[in-house]
């Protein structure tokens, strides 16, 4: 959270509920997040903690019977919502936010050509502002479009970029097709890139040069990117900012390497824990995410925190300024940071 | 492709084999004798045993079929004991009638069917669902002669707007004769006039028959919709910013089809046979009537016949869907 760049993507008190046959689920509550421009952003947290949910929310393509129910979520200063209107879903999607799925194995359509699959954002929302051939007759745009596609493709290190387009998905190997969706994500020339744990399918030499791409890509391009994921690991090799998420509510936000340095809020150092590579015994954290139908009052992370005191069961803490440019959601170290 | 194509082929001599065995063996476990038919009415014990005789039928039911597929295998189907003409010929002359029939009722039932079952898809569980799935299932409960006959009775008895039987009026000679089919010829041969007429002529057999279909196209475009709406990449497209109307009609509907095309395939067999009822009721001079008349004299050729070039039709109905299986998903092109 840099003070000195207003935010490109201000997603701020954002709550999401979800009715259920059971009752209101409490899916996001309270989310807050900035992304800077030209940074990559981390959302951490365990499965269950409303990653998805935040992507569809900023999206505006929560599922039926969920809603935002507060909150806001701005891109470049504009409200974002409303995202439900397909008027404003439309100049916003593919054009001004990219994204990249989860399972690069189940997001390709299988029927269609890749070229094809490539080029449909584009032809709609065209290759950002400076585009000059949306004004061309067709034959002309196609022709334009599909030498930029082949010139992503390039960028994405696919091989054989000019015969890519002709073929289709299952003839490309996991790590490729996520290659494409990165290209597909950049067709638009969009600010915002929006990942959805895009290296989680994919084996770890894989993962390790997707990572690397995405992050010479959005470097290059000064794109900004939000990056979900569920490993730390990933955060450190790619991110600048992080916001660690526990059961819908945003516990700790700040620069990567403050706080995984100097992790303040009780869950982030026993996430962190976890991590094979930071210590030499297997670690969990003992008990399970809450289910959001029943949140446990005051802070949710309680019934499992060690370091409980009576305020953490009575009221939900603030996010608020902690050391070293961070903020942190927890009463204990809001008590321990003022004395 | 190529590869495939022969493959199915190949596989389809059997089955036709196997039709006409059965369909010999249906004919003579029936109890008529083509002899008594043959002879007429009043025709004595001993000129009925002369032409049992002169046709072979004295002869044991083995060597019969044995002699009759020899005949089939040289292209010789024999001559029709009722009209005394090969029934090849026969054939020729009313199998594009048939085809015609057949085609429209398919076009009619696909280009509504796939429609509907899309748009029910989309909007499940709503009013217009229901309505769809209350009128499917009436399309595939109705039985369409008793159907046939009531559409009668309102457009062309009560309202006259529509005729009553046949291809064209009876006293209008038919276009000049390219494929057999009255709509493409006349058009073909310039004659705006007489593809009106046969248009004309051609709205309510085609309309009754192609309601089962319709009905089924419908049910199985709908259920294909709504399982790939399921699908990770619909969700994907919408994130990308593909226009809805785009990942409906051109994304999720290909992957959707599949079925039923497969199903369209099928339903082509359905159509001839359905062909039999409504084209004796509307008097339409295609191989369904004369199917009818066949088996009502036990012209066991010409039943014969018919059963084969049905199955003939049928086969390379199945080839085509095949090939368009090919068209729509590349992964079935490669898998063979």
């Amino acid at each position: 959270m840099t003070a000195s760049a207003p935010a490109l993507l201000d997603v701020r008190n954002l709550s999401v509920a979800v009715d259920t046959d059971e009752g209101v689920a409490s899916i996001l509550d309270g989310v807050n997040f900035q992304l800077a421009p030209g940074s990559i952003h981390g959302v951490v947290g365990e499965s269950g903690c409303g990653k998805s949910t935040l992507i569809k929310a900023i999206l505006g393509l929560l599922p039926a019977r969920s809603r935002a129910t507060e909150g806001s979520v701005a891109l470049n200063g504009k409200p974002l919502f409303g995202l439900e209107q397909a008027s404003t879903a439309h100049s916003v999607r593919g054009r001004q936010i990219g994204f990249i799925p989860q399972d690069p194995f189940l997001a390709l359509n299988p029927v269609f050509r890749v070229g094809d699959q490539l080029l449909e954002a584009m032809w709609w929302h065209g290759a950002g502002s400076d585009d000059t051939n949306r004004e061309k007759p067709r034959a002309q745009r196609r022709r334009a479009y599909s030498e930029r596609i082949v010139e992503l493709l390039r960028a994405v290190q696919l091989p054989d970029p000019e015969l890519a387009l002709a073929r289709y998905p299952h003839q490309f190997s996991g790590g490729q097709r996520q290659r494409l969706l990165i290209a597909a994500a950049l067709a638009c020339a969009p600010q915002v890139v929006l990942a959805d744990e895009p290296t989680t399918a994919l084996d770890v030499t894989t993962q390790l040069q997707i990572l690397k791409l995405l992050r010479q890509l959005t470097r290059e391009r000064g794109v900004s990117m939000m990056f979900v994921t569920h490993d730390f690991g990933v955060v450190a090799q790619l991110c600048d900012t992080v916001t660690v998420m526990y059961a819908g509510q945003t516990v700790e936000t700040g620069p990567v390497a403050t706080v995984m340095e100097q992790p303040s809020h009780p869950y982030t150092r026993m996430l962190l824990a976890c991590h094979p590579e930071r210590s030499v015994e297997l670690k969990g954290i003992p008990g399970a995410v809450p289910s959001p139908l029943r949140p446990p009052a005051g802070c949710r992370f309680n019934p499992r925190c060690p370091e409980v005191i009576p305020d953490c069961e009575s009221g939900r803490p603030k996010l608020l300024p902690a050391s070293a440019g961070r903020h942190v959601a927890c009463f204990r170290c809001h008590a321990e940071a003022v004395p | 492709m190529g590869r495939l194509l022969l493959r199915r082929l190949l596989l389809a001599l059997p089955a036709l084999l196997g039709l006409l065995v059965l369909t010999f063996i249906l004919l003579r476990v029936v109890p008529s004798d083509p002899s008594t038919a043959l002879a007429g009415e009043n025709a004595t014990p001993e000129q009925i045993e002369a032409i049992r005789k002169a046709y072979g039928f004295d002869q044991p039911l083995w060597r019969q079929f044995v002699v009759y597929i020899g005949q089939v295998a040289t292209g010789d189907l024999g001559n029709s004991i009722f009209t005394e003409q090969p029934v090849i010929r026969d054939i020729a002359r009313r199998l594009p009638a048939t085809i015609e029939l057949v085609l429209m009722a398919l076009i009619f039932a696909t280009c509504v069917g796939i429609p509907l079952g899309v748009l029910a898809a989309v909007h499940h569980n709503s009013a217009f669902d229901h309505a769809v799935r209350v009128i499917t299932v009436g399309g595939l409960a109705i039985a369409p002669f008793w159907f046939a006959i009531i559409l009668q009775l309102i457009f062309s008895m009560d309202l006259n707007w529509l005729p009553l039987r046949g291809r064209l009026p009876v006293q209008v000679q038919p276009p000049e004769f390219i494929t057999g089919l009255y709509m493409p010829d006349s058009l073909l041969s310039g004659r705006l006039d007489l593809f009106l007429q046969s248009a004309h002529h051609m709205i309510l057999p085609a309309f009754t028959l192609s309601l089962g279909s319709l009905a089924s196209i419908t049910r199985f475009t709908r259920a294909g919709v709504l399982e790939t709406l399921q699908k990770d990449f619909v969700s994907y497209e919408r994130a990308a910013g593909y226009p809805d109307r785009r990942i409906i009609w051109v994304y999720v509907l290909r992957n959707s089809v599949v079925a039923t095309v497969t199903q369209i395939g099928l339903l082509f067999g359905a159509l001839i046979a359905g062909a039999v009822a409504i084209e004796t009721i509307f008097d339409w001079p295609g191989i369904g009537s004369y199917a009818v008349q066949a088996i009502l004299t036990s012209d066991y050729k010409a039943i014969l016949a018919v059963t084969l070039v049905v199955g003939v039709i049928y086969a390379l109905v199945n080839l085509v869907v095949d090939i368009v299986h090919a068209l729509l998903d590349p992964r079935v092109a490669e898998e063979n």
